[in-house]
């Protein structure tokens, strides 16, 4: 009993020196903090010599190379931005915080920026969930908030149809993919009868799978066979014979690679010559694994953006990526970087580091030019821009073309 | 020629699933368990398959050996660990032991080596043969073919050679078996070995056809092959094959009507209605139950 006491003690003792130490941690950091501001008192500071620009990133857990490599982006934007003379005469400071790919954490970090680091504006985390969760405390702090890949279309817009104020995103929105899809095959492929296969069992591949009903259907063409499986099916064959015989000029297939590479597969061994399209869930190098480099030739891929397209600032960007990490910028990548540049265009037409007035920049940004394409804001909060096919050749991702929305 | 395309998708999906069933069926007619861990013993097999030719460079036959032996040697210890001391235990120690060693080996592989998924390199060559409209992969005809002669081979074990005639004789009666001098435990382990391998060949097969093999795919096919013998009549090694085959083409309808969704329901509704109308399969004897 004594002993337990003693202990309880202790912890206790523990406990309030601990916490004594956090908060003249604490002070000391707000200390700095405000003495750069010199003496304002608003989040941010509109006085401040330097604009920090937090970043609430899956730096470790189940999607940390989605958080890592928008935050390698962010940095080397970071980078060449400060090397101009920053934004407005004022040197930018990235100030990174691990979300640890998880929602409560996510949040947390969103309140450590927000409060402790008082940054003029947030790159928000990889996955829609973890924008979601964290898009309360900007819009609480009135901190505008920018993902750099949560595509859901519930990020910014809510279930009532209102709109999150604060939070917006550099990347398009899944059912854009599904449009573009279908402006692919009728203009590009001249297709009339297509054919959908979708997986059922995610949210992601339904809502392509509807958007590119309605525009198929929109541009005059006609959906001939619509079939379904779900995930972790391995038997593709009875339904895509059934296809087959529906006699499709395009099928698009909305789905992660898992099964699409048997389904590619399998549709090639059943003779299945026509062209196949899918989205970024076909993004992957175990695709070519399963299905094998033959079997995806004449198949298209919509993403963000390609290290292969020929335009010059995306070489540019390139180069000066591999030149920092020696290695080929992927999507997130550059979403990242562009993430980056898009919050520096609005702060500048701003005028100020004050998050309304940031907050109404960029959702007026129109014609914005950046590495995924150039884009203008629209009324919820998503860029208009445009994607990128990627053709599959011989098992390797080739530049196709770019389709506007 | 759709129709007769179904039927070769389904009769490929069917004898996969008879390989399987033919495991359950044998285990369940000598010691009437029904080992729930023969799905993993399929996974492994894949695996093992997957080693052997993406690891050691070796050709679609040698690992199909490799992984039928090793296969029966896993069967022959997980009878000897688990089952054989609970073999006058009630059936539903049995049952929940089987189920016990099922996960253990799901997530033992899981432990080693991680939840994703491993492409099957391309070991046969994959050409397609045209007949009358319908296109044939040249991988299936193969695939089938492996799976008639191991049939086949299997009939020729349990008829014609001494330990096929132990294992008939311990599944009638396994105490006059005994009193007649015949080793039951050794002939329960040679049955655990041959349908352990039989499962491993099916683990391979399944690999070269379907490509992506992962620690948890042998539970929806083990469940199937499951019902397809109990479809022809559990303790039946023919009743496998046919539930099998009946299975894998039932499938394909459902998904070729265009009710691909339904698939897997389909499978189970069989299954209700085979314990409802027809308890005994498609082969079973109505025979007594011995108490």
């Amino acid at each position: 009993m004594t002993e337990k006491k003693s202990l309880k003690r202790f912890a206790s003792i523990f406990l309030a020196s601990s916490l004594i130490v956090g908060a003249l941690a604490a002070c000391s950091s707000s200390e700095e903090g405000t003495s750069t501001n010199s003496g304002s008192s608003t989040g941010g500071g509109e006085n401040s010599e330097v604009i920090k620009i937090g970043g609430n990133l899956e730096l470790s857990g189940a999607v940390a190379s989605y958080g890592s490599s928008i935050k390698q982006g962010a940095e080397l934007a970071i980078e060449e931005i400060n090397a101009a003379g920053g934004i407005d005469g004022k040197q930018v400071e990235f100030v990174p915080v691990d979300n640890k790919s998880e929602n409560s954490e996510a949040t947390n970090a969103a309140i450590k920026l927000a409060t402790q680091d008082k940054v003029t504006a947030m790159i928000a985390p990889a996955t829609s969930g973890n924008v979601i969760a964290t898009a309360q405390i900007a819009n609480q702090y009135k901190i505008p908030t920018v993902t750099a890949s949560g595509t859901a279309p519930n990020v910014t817009e809510n279930a009532d149809g209102t709109i999150n104020d604060f939070v917006f995103r550099t990347c398009f929105i899944d059912p854009f993919q599904g449009i573009v899809a279908a402006n692919f095959a009728t203009n590009e492929l001249g297709a009339k009868n297509v054919a959908i296969y979708a997986d059922n069992s995610s949210d992601y591949a339904k809502g392509l799978a509807a958007s590119f009903k309605q525009q198929i259907e929109e541009n005059g063409g006609t959906v001939v066979a619509e079939e379904a499986y779900v995930a972790k099916d391995t038997d593709f064959k009875s339904t895509l014979t059934r296809l087959k015989s529906a006699n499709p000029e395009f099928i698009f297939i909305p789905g992660y690679y898992e099964e699409v590479g048997l389904i590619v597969k399998q549709a090639r061994e059943l003779g299945i010559e026509a062209p196949l399209m899918g989205a970024d869930g076909w993004d992957s190098p175990t695709l070519v694994e399963l299905a094998g480099a033959e079997a995806l030739n004449n198949t298209f891929i919509t993403n963000h953006y390609s290290a292969q397209d020929p335009d010059e600032t995306i070489q540019g960007f390139v180069t000066a990526f591999e030149s920092k990490y020696s290695e080929s910028p992927n999507a997130f990548h550059a979403l990242g970087y562009d993430t980056v540049y898009f919050i520096k265009d609005a702060i500048e037409r701003a005028g100020s580091t004050d998050g309304e007035a940031i907050q109404k920049a960029l959702a007026e940004t129109k014609d914005l030019s950046l590495i995924t394409g150039t884009f203008s804001v629209d009324e919820k909060h998503n860029p208009v821009k445009s994607a990128t096919v990627l053709e599959y050749v011989d098992g390797n991702q080739q530049f196709n073309s770019k389709v506007n929305p | 020629m759709e129709w007769l395309q179904q039927l070769v998708n389904g009769i490929s999906l069917g004898s996969i699933y008879a390989l399987i069933a033919l495991g359950y069926t044998m285990v369940y007619g000598i010691i009437k368990l029904i080992n729930f861990a023969h799905g993993d013993v399929f996974m492994l097999g894949a695996f093992i398959g997957f080693y052997a030719i993406a690891r050691w460079d070796l050709g679609f036959f040698p690992a199909l050996i490799i992984s039928m032996l090793l296969c029966a040697i896993i069967g022959v210890i997980i009878e000897r660990v688990a089952y054989k001391r609970l073999r006058n235990a009630t059936r539903i120690a049995a049952l929940i032991t089987a189920i016990g060693v099922s996960l253990l080996i799901e997530y033992t592989v899981i432990f080693f080596r991680g939840a994703s998924p491993e492409a099957y390199p391309e070991v046969l060559p994959n050409t397609s043969i045209s007949i009358l409209g319908a296109s044939i992969s040249s991988q299936s005809i193969m695939i089938l073919a492996v799976t008639i002669v191991l049939m086949i081979l299997l009939q020729f074990i349990v008829h014609k050679t001494k330990i096929g005639k132990a294992m008939r004789a311990v599944s009638h009666d396994a105490d006059a078996a005994r009193l007649m001098g015949i080793n039951v435990d050794n002939t329960i382990s040679a049955t655990f070995a041959i349908g352990s391998a039989l499962a491993g060949a099916a683990g391979v097969i399944f690999g070269v056809y379907y490509t992506r093999i992962e620690p948890l795919m042998g539970v929806l096919p083990g469940l199937k092959a499951f019902v397809a013998a109990v479809l022809g009549g559990i303790g039946s090694i023919p009743g496998a094959m046919v539930g099998g085959l009946v299975l894998g083409v039932v499938e394909t309808i459902v998904s070729a009507l265009g009710y691909s969704l339904w698939r897997d329901a389909a499978a189970f509704v069989i299954l209700i209605l085979i314990l409802i109308l027809k308890p005994s399969g498609i082969f079973g004897k109505n025979a007594r139950e011995k108490v």
